[in-house]
């Protein structure tokens, strides 16, 4: 059985800012990132849908220390956000400065952009990752 | 199913920059475990070794089989565990199976991990293999990351002020460095303040560099047997009375559950059902503590205490030796170091050891420790727990 939203799919629509899911026909819950059953049932009847990449913050980390060549990366702000869809999907929340990220954003709302990470020697190429703008 | 006992233990010293290979780390810890069970390399029948960045650090991958013809255990079956930091406590709950089944009689099980070699830059990147490498490493998550993220979960979750939760996860990191001092194996045999904790520098927010566990060089070791070979071997054989182990996806797949971790939950609980015991029951704990918040995290989890009320238990002075759960007097990962692959064995050694009571000279010894839990935590969610007694049902 074919995987049924693969990463490179997955990952090019991203460069698009478009966020691709899996519905699944059984229980109707979406899962994203993509996995090969519905994380809620385990069913194998999914479907590619489209999500709106919007969503809330659930919960925050700024990272000073940073893995070997994104050391020009720091600081910057991880977020968990919930999607107005259901699930959780982990980004970088963009503009803001991350000596100012507070508990108070949480709860509070974004939208989705991307940015590509160019991948390192020990990824298997590039891969585009959500990032978050605050709408409020 | 055959009862299984613990007849040997070794364990090397935990540091930085170790001149030993990792080889050399894990026979060191191997013979003294077997010096202590009176066993000869001839009398191994399997060797088992947790390690996770070998490859890594000095380019060396099936460590295990160099190790077991080093030992002088030729040409045995020898299987390297990677759980990442979970690597040697998986690799001793399969040694139990194998001889609980009745398949071996003799096992030699343990760990190790040389991670300093390789610099903060490249260890943090290679810890960070443990997070999903498509879905969360590309946006930047590391693992003090991965823990910042569920402090902050959990201070909005369980509606704590950041303050007491900021000084509760202080106390944890300080009252780890007070046992490690004691702990003749440590890295870091220097005690620490709350103030030092909190005024220390930034790694992932809020945690500061005295709530993380080091990266760290060594190896623990340890012999296993069947009760038959234990009784004819050993005066104070330690059974391994409960197993459990289980795994999770992704920190975001976990969406429903963190700050708690599931795997925990229902990992322990089956450790817990096979020994017939409940939390109450446990004399000393070492729990993964890789970062502050995460050892209030698995005091719940194990069930120390009620949900969100997880630090009271270090402000009360709970966790210390002559309070109601003992939890880490090795000085935990925080103090007594983390070298991955060899942490599990190394947590189940100090639980041996308090089980023994040989832990008396050094000042240490939870008295009267009659059942003692070990929690290992690897990656985003393998968790493998264990649970030892001192004597057969």
């Amino acid at each position: 059985m074919e995987y049924p939203l693969p990463f490179e799919r997955y990952n090019s629509a991203l460069k698009k800012n478009i966020l691709l899911g899996l519905k699944c026909r059984q229980c109707q819950k979406i899962t994203c990132p993509p996995q090969m059953t519905c994380q809620e049932c385990s069913s194998f009847d999914l479907e590619i849908t489209e999500l709106g990449g919007t969503g809330t913050i659930q919960t925050y980390t700024t990272i000073y220390i940073a893995a070997e060549n994104r050391e020009n990366e720091v600081p910057y702000v991880i977020v968990l956000v919930e999607l107005e869809e259901g699930p959780w999907i982990m980004g970088e929340l963009s503009a803001i400065n991350p000596e100012e990220a507070s508990l108070d954003m949480i709860g509070k709302r974004v939208r989705m952009g991307n940015r590509v990470f160019p991948g390192d020697r020990y990824s298997n190429g590039s891969a585009a990752r959500p990032v978050f703008y605050r709408l409020d | 199913m055959r009862k299984v006992a613990i007849i040997g233990t070794g364990h090397t010293d935990f540091g930085f920059n170790s001149p030993k290979t990792g080889l050399e780390l894990f026979c060191e810890a191997a013979t003294e475990a077997m010096v202590e069970a009176n066993v000869q390399p001839k009398d191994i029948q399997a060797l088992y070794c947790g390690n996770g960045l070998s490859d890594f650090s000095e380019g060396q991958i099936m460590i295990q089989s160099y190790i077991a013809d080093s030992l002088g255990c030729r040409h045995i079956p020898a299987t390297r565990f990677e759980a990442a930091c979970s690597s040697a406590t998986v690799a001793i709950r399969d040694a139990y199976m194998w001889v609980a089944s009745g398949f071996y009689d003799i096992v030699l099980v343990g760990g190790t991990e040389k991670a300093t070699a390789m610099g903060t830059a490249l260890a943090t990147r290679t810890f960070a293999m443990g997070t999903d490498a498509r879905y969360e490493f590309p946006a930047g998550l590391t693992f003090p990351g991965f823990f910042g993220l569920l402090a902050n979960l959990y201070a909005k979750k369980y509606n704590i002020p950041f303050e007491r939760l900021r000084n509760q996860m202080s106390l944890v990191s300080v009252q780890s460095h007070s046992y490690g001092v004691k702990n003749p194996h440590a890295q870091f045999k220097k005690e620490i303040t709350v103030d030092q904790v909190e005024k220390a520098f930034m790694v992932a927010s809020p945690l500061t560099l005295l709530d993380c566990c080091p990266f760290s060089d060594g190896a623990a070791a340890l012999v296993i047997a069947s009760e038959e070979k234990a009784r004819a071997l050993c005066d104070t054989p330690i059974y391994i009375a409960g197993v459990g182990q289980a795994s999770s996806g992704m920190l975001s797949c976990q969406y429903k559950d963190i700050p708690r971790l599931k795997a925990r939950e229902i990992s322990v609980k089956q450790a817990y059902d096979m020994a017939g015991v409940g939390p109450q029951d446990i004399d000393v704990c070492e729990l993964h503590d890789c970062f502050s918040i995460a050892s209030i995290i698995a005091a719940e989890g194990l069930g120390f205490a009620e949900f969100g009320k997880g630090g009271q238990l270090w402000e009360k002075e709970e966790t210390r030796i002559g309070g109601k759960i003992p939890i880490n007097i090795s000085g935990g990962l925080k103090s007594k170091g983390h070298p991955i692959g060899a942490t599990g064995a190394s947590q189940t050694v100090e639980i041996v050891k308090q089980l023994r009571g040989d832990l008396v000279g050094q000042e240490r010894q939870v008295e009267g420790a009659r059942v003692g839990l070990v929690d290992t935590l690897g990656g985003d969610g393998i968790l493998c727990n264990l649970i030892l007694k001192k004597e057969r049902e």
